[in-house]
């Protein structure tokens, strides 16, 4: 069976060794490829910038190991697709549960949905994910769509 | 047999992270013998939807002053202490 992530993540929406001067940065630019994908709408990305702001996605799992898992409401996805962002210095989410607490994050997944029902393999996958310092590390190692896709395996 | 147990999930959008909350709680709570059934909705919509539930589960911060238990956890995406929150679930689920 197809891989549930690798299905909604188009190698044109992979941003390896990318060079961000903060979480804006690494969305505008995840979004943008996502709309050029045809994924989004045009008022995606502002919708992902203003959740983010009120409503953050970092999610603390210790040192190098934090991401950030942003995306907005359903009616800014044209259909459901994923975009990653490998960072070359970490740059600042809030605290999903504590928006107080600033983490560095260096692994970013822009998630544009549209149908919890229908995506959720995809998302339990990530979730999955998320739970494996060792995916996590591939993650940051990835230097090929290859790298990605075994770290996601 | 024992009423079914209602838990409101929430989370920011109400779609990423709360439907990964649902699927593991709903799981777990099956292999417990604990027969739940889950809604989901936004931390904002929490309020207007409290009334019927027995719990609240949210992975971001709810308006206080709810009249239901509330547990804000990352845990069903961190794996961090995940066992400690399904006691805890359970825990409310078993008055």
């Amino acid at each position: 069976m197809a891989n549930p992530v690798l299905t909604y993540l188009d190698p044109a929406a992979v941003l390896l060794d990318l060079e961000a001067k903060s979480n804006g940065d690494v969305i505008r630019a995840l979004g943008e490829r996502l709309r050029q994908l045809g994924c989004v709408r045009e008022s995606y990305v502002g919708a992902v910038l203003a959740r983010e702001a009120t409503l953050p996605t970092g999610l603390p799992l210790g040192g190098d190991n934090n991401i950030a898992v942003p995306h907005t409401d359903p009616e800014h996805v044209i259909r459901p697709a994923l975009a990653l962002g490998v960072l070359k210095a970490p740059v600042t989410f809030s605290n999903m549960e504590n928006p107080d607490e600033k983490l560095p994050v260096r692994v970013v997944i822009l998630m544009a949905l549209n149908d919890k029902d229908r995506q959720i393999e995809m998302l339990q996958k990530i979730a999955e994910t998320t739970q494996s310092p060792e995916a996590l590390a591939a993650l940051r190692r990835a230097k090929t769509f290859e790298d990605v896709c075994a770290a996601f395996a | 047999m024992a009423r079914e147990k209602i838990i409101l999930v929430a989370c920011g959008t109400g779609i990423a992270t709360s439907t990964v909350v649902a699927t593991a709680i709903e799981e777990e709570m099956k292999n417990r013998g604990i027969p739940v059934s889950i809604r989901q909705c936004k931390a904002t919509e929490v309020p207007g939807m409290v009334d019927d539930v027995d719990l609240v589960v949210s992975t971001t911060p709810v308006p206080q002053g709810l009249s239901k238990p509330v547990i804000t956890t990352l845990a069903f995406l961190t794996g961090m202490g995940k066992a400690d929150v399904l006691d805890r679930i359970e825990g409310y689920l078993r008055d």
